[in-house]
């Protein structure tokens, strides 16, 4: 680690100041992903602005027809909520499956979506529930946020505040796990929300994205036998040491049938 | 039994202290004034060092020193076994730099070393540290290192080969193959692993202006072997000038065995800088500097009669040594591994060439099993080949060639001699356990499941207790390989045991306490064993190779014979009676036939407090030191059952079932021996599914990281079905033959067998380690939809 200014953010205001100030400050979540980077010296920022003490961050509320989860919620708090278990039962169920207890008792869903890994499991539930990122300074449609890999459409002087998941009518979540890391090799979210089918697919590519052929035989007919005929392009897929883009495209497809099956 | 005795299952006294976080691991220890080393590496696999410019470093803020490699000339680091290839040439021993010389070879080959006052100091002035390379072409298979026009690494190894070494009669195998009914055939990768124990390594060097003493602290296994490898050879330093000290150590599996150039870098800087040193490697260092485990290539083949007699075997192995000589590294693929060869089975002849390879990837030496886990595997899986091509149950083709129960003491045509051993009650344990007879009904309620479920059989045998030393010499060995122990009694009647074996997770405290609480009669609080100060214990060769119990553990029964019979003087002498009539039984000396007795503790303070003594004779104190020099290795075997489901929509292998029945011979502690048993296991289980260390072409170790190299962890492994069955060994005083490494030899083959079992009736052949998802799926695919794979 090279050495930094830690402080610890009374409010997003101020946080946000704080980064719009000094382009080498960094915003600090649950610190699953930055401190390793940090402690690699893969990163040199300048200062650490801690979202921690945010108490307006925190927390997990019903809506209207929508789930609110605050930026600064832990995984633990998502796997466990009474209130998504009930709304989103797959969301809950993705949470529960990120890494280990470790990394479930620090991270959080702003870190997730803001570092927006392309194994990241949390980057599906947006893209496929249609949800809202909701920021200090505006709202934005999952579809307009993930940019590419480890990238998004936020400024750099943007703090995520809450995300706003639309309660689906049916929703199932599978991921095949890198057996290491345990991130996704590939996981799948598919949901009907409002009678619009969304599929998303993250781990296979370079960033989370929508299958819409499956989207489109879904629509048709709601079953796992719908899609099994449809076969994901290996194109621009990722290959690594534990899976090839062959095996990958082939994995999308089988985790598709098991997030359908879940989704009942 | 008693309850602290011989096969009782007593907790383990050292727990205590290591589940609360008392224990005092190196990096615990922070000596007064105490400086920090980190390590500049080098970055590329095989690359020469044009410049190495440490001015700017030198003058960074906290810095006390920097050395590379022209600044430090001191010996190398020395390899512990001579091997001679075939035609009678001794092995290719080039140079083992503590710190680079002109060249580096692997990636994590120490160029530099910076001292100063903080770590992150040390770590901000290595980055100044200006290095100019000439990056060369690298070779990281053993295989590859072998052909021709391959990149080479030292010009003392032509063509990269250390030796060429075999064992065997090649002529009665030729004729056993030319009359054989079958010849089964298999091509196999042993792949390479990452012993990753918990606490990464860590070094203190120390140096007393006063006293002209050296301490080294080191995370290691045998803490005399490095005092000796690093005093007598790399620094010239007398053995009583220099403290070697392994406090308590978190883990080893082998990788903690070695001399590592940190060791001797601490240590020899500690004057220079005239402050202690500390080194702690962070886990990414840990991966490219511990000794890395196992990387075989194996053509074998297996002859049998028409009856499933095995005839002969033939193995052609090519081992990856990476880029030096570790300590040990040469004895493994060779006098650990082809003496193996006739596993548990009347295989009357059997061949094996090994061809070991210099690579630029991290050296390889012993990792837990070291060498045997490498035979058991290539035995296993082509007797289990053998079983489905002549189309005879598995366990029926073993039993047919077990070596018989009355044939002990058997010889093997690769020469060792087995002292005991049941194989057919171990197997029928494991069957037993594992209802094997129900497999059937299992794998066809599994396929209804959409699941292909197998079995898998491995029996093992190893040969541990390492080891006696005239043997071991006459095979190239440049170390004794005896063991000590001191049982200092205290005038109270309290005991010390220093035992030159190390306990690095094993349990040495209890178990070894359980030996003297037996035979002294005294309860366990009245005991402490102590390991791991080379000022303190007497000249010990430390653990490996499940030898703490068979060797370090007779010579404490040597030792207690010693203090038994001067006890008895002394009560003879209490008790006005003849030493001949004097028996010690529950901690009382008596006199035969009579109820007059004084218990051990008053012998011994009368041997303190040598009022009323026979001083004439006999000397005060009870203070008993014993050597014990193994007459034979021993032979601990078993048999291993996996069962495993593989879903084929994924390839993805969950292991549902595992069976072990093992004979270690006599068992002290049983609940120690099932730890040890698990933890092999879930090692043996990790190389086959899920642990490999996988090196690009040009040398970068890909998995370097635990997000990439993958642990087996529980939610990985079923809960173990585990039992014994004793023969005792017949030549040391314990009967015992060591559990540590028995669960990572015979675990890989087992579950590898499953694998096989379950995709046979897909028409697939065999399958390498690790078993990963995506090699299942291809496997799959290319049977059931040629196109997609
Ligand atoms: C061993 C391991 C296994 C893991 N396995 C999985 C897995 O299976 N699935 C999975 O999805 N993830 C996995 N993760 C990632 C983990 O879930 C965290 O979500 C992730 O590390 C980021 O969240 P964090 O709160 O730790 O963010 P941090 O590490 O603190 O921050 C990450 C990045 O996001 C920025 N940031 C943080 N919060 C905000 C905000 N509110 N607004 C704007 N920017 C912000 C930071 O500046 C930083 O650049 C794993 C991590 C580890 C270490």
């Amino acid at each position: 680690m090279y050495n930094f200014e830690y402080r610890q953010a009374q409010s997003v205001a101020d946080a946000a100041k704080a980064v719009g100030a000094d382009e080498e400050a960094k915003l600090l979540a649950g610190g699953m992903t930055l401190i390793p980077t940090l402690k690699q010296r893969l990163a040199k920022p300048s200062d650490l602005i801690d979202l921690g003490g945010i108490a307006e961050l925190k927390g997990i509320k019903r809506e209207g027809n929508a789930v609110v989860i605050g930026a600064m919620t832990r995984h633990v708090e998502v796997a466990t909520s009474d209130v998504v278990k009930g709304a989103i039962p797959a969301l809950s169920h993705l949470a529960e499956g990120i890494g280990d207890p470790q990394v479930r008792n620090r991270g959080t869903i702003g870190g997730s979506i803001a570092n927006n890994d392309p194994a990241a499991d949390y980057p599906a539930a947006v893209l496929g529930l249609n949800a809202t990122v909701i920021t200090n300074k505006r709202r934005i449609a999952a579809d307009d946020f993930f940019k590419a890999m480890f990238e998004t459409a936020l400024a750099a002087d943007e703090i995520v505040t809450a995300v706003s998941f639309p309660v689906p009518e049916k929703a199932g979540y599978a991921k095949f796990p890198n057996p290491a890391s345990r991130y996704a090799v590939v996981g799948v979210l598919v949901a009907r929300t409002g009678g619009a089918v969304r599929v998303a697919v993250t781990g296979a590519g370079p960033v989370v994205f929508r299958q819409k052929e499956m989207e489109a035989a879904l629509g048709k007919s709601w079953s796992a036998d719908a899609i099994a005929g449809v076969k994901q392009s290996a194109g621009g897929l990722n290959s690594d040491i534990h899976a090839s883009a062959e095996y990958r495209a082939h994995l999308v497809t089988v985790m598709a049938k098991r997030a359908v099956a879940a989704a009942g | 039994m008693s309850a602290t005795g011989i096969g009782a299952p007593v907790r383990r006294k050292e727990d205590s202290r290591f589940l609360t976080g008392r224990g005092t691991y190196t990096d615990d220890i922070n000596r007064p004034g105490q400086v920090h080393a980190f390590l500049l590496r080098s970055p590329h696999a095989h690359a020469e060092l044009r410049r190495v410019d440490t001015t700017s470093a030198k003058a960074a803020p906290g810095v006390l020193a920097v050395f590379a490699g022209a600044d430090m000339q001191v010996g190398g680091l020395p390899c512990g076994w001579l091997i001679h290839s075939k035609d009678g040439n001794p092995m290719a021993e080039p140079p083992h730099p503590v710190l680079a010389q002109g060249k580096v070879r692997h990636v994590g080959d120490p160029i530099a070393v910076v001292i100063a006052e903080t770590r992150a100091q040390a770590k901000d002035a290595a980055e100044l540290i200006v290095v100019d390379y000439q990056p060369l072409p690298a070779v990281v298979a053993g295989e590859d290192a072998l052909k021709p026009g391959a990149p080479q690494l030292h010009e003392q190894a032509k063509g990269n080969l250390c030796y060429d070494w075999h064992l065997g009669d090649k002529q009665a195998v030729d004729a056993a193959f030319a009359k054989a009914a079958h010849v089964t055939r298999l091509d196999i990768v042993n792949n390479r692993l990452v012993a990753n124990p918990m606490e990464p390594r860590a070094a203190i060097g120390e140096y007393d202006r006063a006293s002209g003493e050296y301490t080294l602290y080191t995370t290691s296994q045998n803490p005399h072997v490095i005092r000796l490898l690093m005093g007598a050879f790399v620094l010239q330093l007398p053995e009583h000038k220099l403290r070697v000290v392994a406090p308590d150590v978190g883990g080893g599996f082998g990788s903690k065995i070695y001399h590592y150039a940190e060791e001797a870098i601490v240590t020899w800087a500690a004057p220079h800088v005239g402050r202690p040193i500390k080194w702690t490697a962070e886990r990414g260092e840990s991966f490219a500097s511990d000794a890395q485990g196992r990387d075989h290539v194996t053509h074998a083949e297996l002859a049998l009669d028409k009856d499933g007699k095995f005839l002969a075997l033939r193995v052609a192995t090519i081992a990856n040594l990476g880029a030096y000589l570790s300590t040990f590294s040469t004895a493994i693929p060779t006098y650990l591994y082809g003496t193996l060869l006739a596993g548990t089975y009347t295989t009357p002849a059997v061949y094996v060439e090994v061809k070991s390879a210099f690579t630029n990837t991290v050296p390889v030496d012993a990792y837990r099993g070291a060498g045997r886990p490498e035979a058991c595997y290539v035995i296993e899986r082509i007797v289990d080949t053998a079983a489905r091509e002549l189309k005879i149950d598995p366990a029926e083709l073993r039993r047919r060639n077990f070596i018989p129960k009355d044939a002990y003491p058997y010889q093997t045509p690769v020469a060792l001699t087995y002292d005991s051993g049941d194989y057919f009650t171990t197997l029928d344990m494991a069957m037993k356990a594992a209802d094997y007879a129900g497999f059937a009904q299992r794998r066809e309620a599994a396929a209804k499941r959409g699941k292909l479920r197998g079995i898998g059989i491995a029996t093992y045998i190893e040969a541990c207790g390492i080891a006696p030393s005239a043997v071991a010499g006459a095979l190239g060995a440049r170390a004794g390989l005896y063991e000590t122990a001191e049982l200092r009694v205290h005038p109270t009647g309290s005991v010390t045991v220093f035992t030159g074996t190390h306990s690095h997770g094993q349990g040495h405290e209890t178990t070894f306490a359980q030996l003297v609480s037996d035979r002294l009669g005294l309860p366990l609080e009245m005991i402490d064993v102590v390991h791991g100060d080379t000022n303190k214990i007497p000249f010990g060769m430390g653990t490996y190779g499940s030898r703490s119990l068979p060797v370090g553990g007779s010579a404490l029964v040597k030792a207690m014979d010693k203090v038994v019979n001067k006890g008895k003087k002394i009560a003879a002498h209490l008790l006005e009676a003849a030493e001949a009539d004097i028996e010690f039984k529950d901690g009382k000396f008596s006199v035969a036939g009579t109820d007059r007795n004084v218990a051990f503790g008053q012998v011994a303070f009368a041997a303190y407090v040598p009022h009323n003594y026979p001083i004439e004779e006999l000397e005060p104190g009870l203070d008993e030191t014993a050597f014990y020099d193994p007459k034979n290795f021993t032979y601990p075997a078993g048999c291993h059952i996996a069962e495993i489901e593989i879903d084929r929509d994924t390839g993805d292998v969950a292991v549902v079932r595992f069976t072990a029945a093992d004979d270690f011979g006599r068992i002290i502690n049983p609940m120690i021996v099932e730890g040890q048993v698990h933890g092999g296991l879930a090692q043996g289980i990790g190389q086959a599914l899920y642990e490999n260390a996988v090196y690009s072409d040009d040398g970068q170790l890909v998995t370097g990281s635990f997000m990439d190299y993958c642990m087996p962890r529980a939610d990985n492994l079923p809960s173990f079905d585990v039992a014994t069955h004793a023969t005792l060994c017949t030549h040391n005083p314990l009967g015992v033959k060591g559990c540590g490494e028995a669960g990572a030899i015979g675990a890989p083959a087992a579950i590898m067998n499953a694998v096989a079992d379950a995709l046979a009736p897909l028409g697939i052949g065999s399958l390498d380690m690790p078993a990963t998802p995506e090699r299942i799926w291809r496997a799959i695919a290319a049977k059931t939809m040629p196109q997609a794979a």
